[in-house]
């Protein structure tokens, strides 16, 4: 399957018009993630071992579940009822309705903590082969909560993480200098890349390092545009 | 209150792989030593509270148990969003133990100070909140609180009783009375005993207000009189010994930390005063009262 078969999945969700540019803004970077990177098992969903995805950037979250519809985490089916009173879909993920999400977010700001603490609990109990994988979005580096754990990770040299920042440069004020620079000097090894460049952004994820927290900066139009 | 934590806390890590602690500076030398024989399950995030939540909730989404400790202002005040999502909205629980309890850190001022904590806390379901009135109350509540994966507040203060009543998860009574049932937290209970004494009430001591017992409060509250005095915010557990009481006759005098920022600074017996939750004030309360 390509990525070209998953926008009609991405079609059948519904009544999300104000988050539909960060949905599709998502939606390149995600495919990579599923198709080429992440080592997740939709029959396994909770393997302890798997790779960690969690998508911080909440809102808008079509793409996410279209790409986990068609890796087969759950029946297409329920992309026909997003935010219905009995559908385990809604305009924010829970974890706790969807097989495959592995944190329920929406408030900006909580992912990459949530991402810090589990890569610290699989090192903690010597599953060293997991990665953590965060996806943020550039509005959302705002949150001062962000900068405590970017500080912290690239102190610590947490290498298991990797974070994604889909840049639409939507933040209200800008990141003079560029994202990737605000991740680099705490540490992090950092690269941006052309957001709907399936190769560039694989070629990104896999510029991680030992020592290291690493970031994908994932540069995509501006919202709005 | 804080070195029974400490000591408690260490041997726990060294004994089950499962326990993890995230602390944020404070109390950071306390665990120096359980931390550089555990440096993958003791870990300093520095003073970043939100992430140190955050932290909490990651390590229990891989099946740790996690513990958090800072002044409950920082803890519980400043990472109260991180707590609501990252613990509860997660399907994932963690052992949050505070110290600076309400005026504890009178000296410090109001920005060292949350007698809001348990109120904030009780606003979330399915909390245990654990309140010791002593330092020998400490050690079994927190080993209690690790072998499962349910959220537990526990919340030490400088304040203590003169006896460890290591079993008054219930209400456990003190005193005996035909008159009204006066039920004191934690450190209250020894001004309370003072306050009453030659009073015909009952007192009841519990270190645990979340579940409230509300099955032993039903059977002491013959008269129908309750009196609760409470260390934090007065008030905080009022709906639930009115839920409890709904369907009888009854009166409820809450006593507690006002909510009044005092801008004053003194000593904890000070703020006790200036909250009437000194002896002669309770005193005062209670015989007005009843």
């Amino acid at each position: 399957m390509a990525v070209i078969e998953v926008e009609p999945l991405l079609t059948r969700l519904t009544g999300d018009e104000k988050h539909a540019p960060s949905a599709y803004s998502t939606l390149d970077v995600l495919w990579v993630l599923y198709d080429r990177v992440l080592r997740v098992d939709p029959r396994h969903p909770d393997d302890p071992d798997r790779d960690r995805f969690l998508l911080s950037k909440g809102h808008g979250p079509a793409a996410y579940y279209a790409v986990l519809a068609a890796k087969g985490f759950f029946p297409p089916d329920w992309l026909d009822d997003l935010a219905g009173a009995d559908s385990p879909l809604g305009h924010h993920p829970d974890r706790l309705r969807v097989p495959g999400v592995e944190i329920s977010s929406g408030s900006l700001g909580h992912g990459l903590g949530l991402g810090v603490g589990t890569a610290l609990g699989l090192r903690a109990q010597g599953r060293l082969a997991p990665r953590v994988y965060v996806l943020l979005g550039d509005a959302e580096l705002d949150e001062g909560s962000n900068h405590e754990a970017i500080a912290y990770a690239g102190a610590t040299g947490l290498d298991t993480v990797t974070a994604l920042v889909i840049d639409n440069q939507s933040a209200s004020h800008g990141w003079p200098g560029g994202i990737a620079s605000r991740f680099a000097v705490h540490g992090w090894t950092a690269v941006t890349v052309d957001g709907r460049d399936h190769d560039a952004i694989a070629a990104g994820l896999a510029q991680a390092r030992e020592g290291a927290p690493h970031v994908v900066v994932a540069r995509v139009e501006q919202k709005g545009s | 209150m804080r070195e029974a934590f400490a000591g408690t806390m260490s041997r726990l890590i060294e004994e089950d792989p499962r326990t993890a602690l995230v602390l944020a500076d404070i109390s950071a030398a306390a665990f120096e030593p359980v931390a550089l024989k555990h440096p993958d399950r003791v870990r300093n995030v520095g003073i970043r509270e939100q992430l140190m939540i955050g932290v909490a909730g990651g390590l229990a989404l891989t099946g740790l148990r996690p513990v958090a400790h800072s002044y409950a202002t920082f803890l519980i005040d400043r990472a109260y969003e991180q707590i609501k999502l990252d613990l509860a909205h997660q399907g994932v629980g963690a052992v949050l133990v505070s110290v600076g309890a309400s005026y504890d850190g009178s000296t410090a001022g109001y920005t060292h100070m949350s007698p809001m904590d348990v109120q904030l806390i009780d606003t979330l379901p399915g909390w245990t909140v654990h309140v010791p009135g002593h330092p020998g109350e400490v050690a079994p509540l927190l080993a209690a609180a690790m072998p499962h994966d349910d959220p537990v507040y526990l919340r030490l203060s400088a304040q203590v009783n003169d006896i460890a009543y290591a079993d008054a998860h219930l209400l456990r009574p003190v005193r005996h009375g035909s008159g009204a049932l006066v039920v004191a937290v934690g450190p209250m209970l020894a001004p309370v005993l003072e306050a009453t004494r030659g009073l015909d009430v009952t007192v009841a001591y519990t270190h645990t207000p979340r579940p409230f017992d509300t099955a032993g409060l039903r059977a002491l509250a013959g008269s129908g009189n309750v009196a609760l005095v409470e260390p934090y915010l007065a008030g905080t557990s009022a709906h639930v010994v009115s839920e409890a009481l709904a369907d009888r006759p009854h009166r409820l005098l809450s006593l507690g930390v006002g909510r009044v920022d005092l801008h004053a600074y003194g000593t904890p017996a000070d703020h006790a005063r200036a909250h009437g939750l000194d002896p002669a004030g309770l005193r005062t309360a209670l015989t007005t009262w009843l």
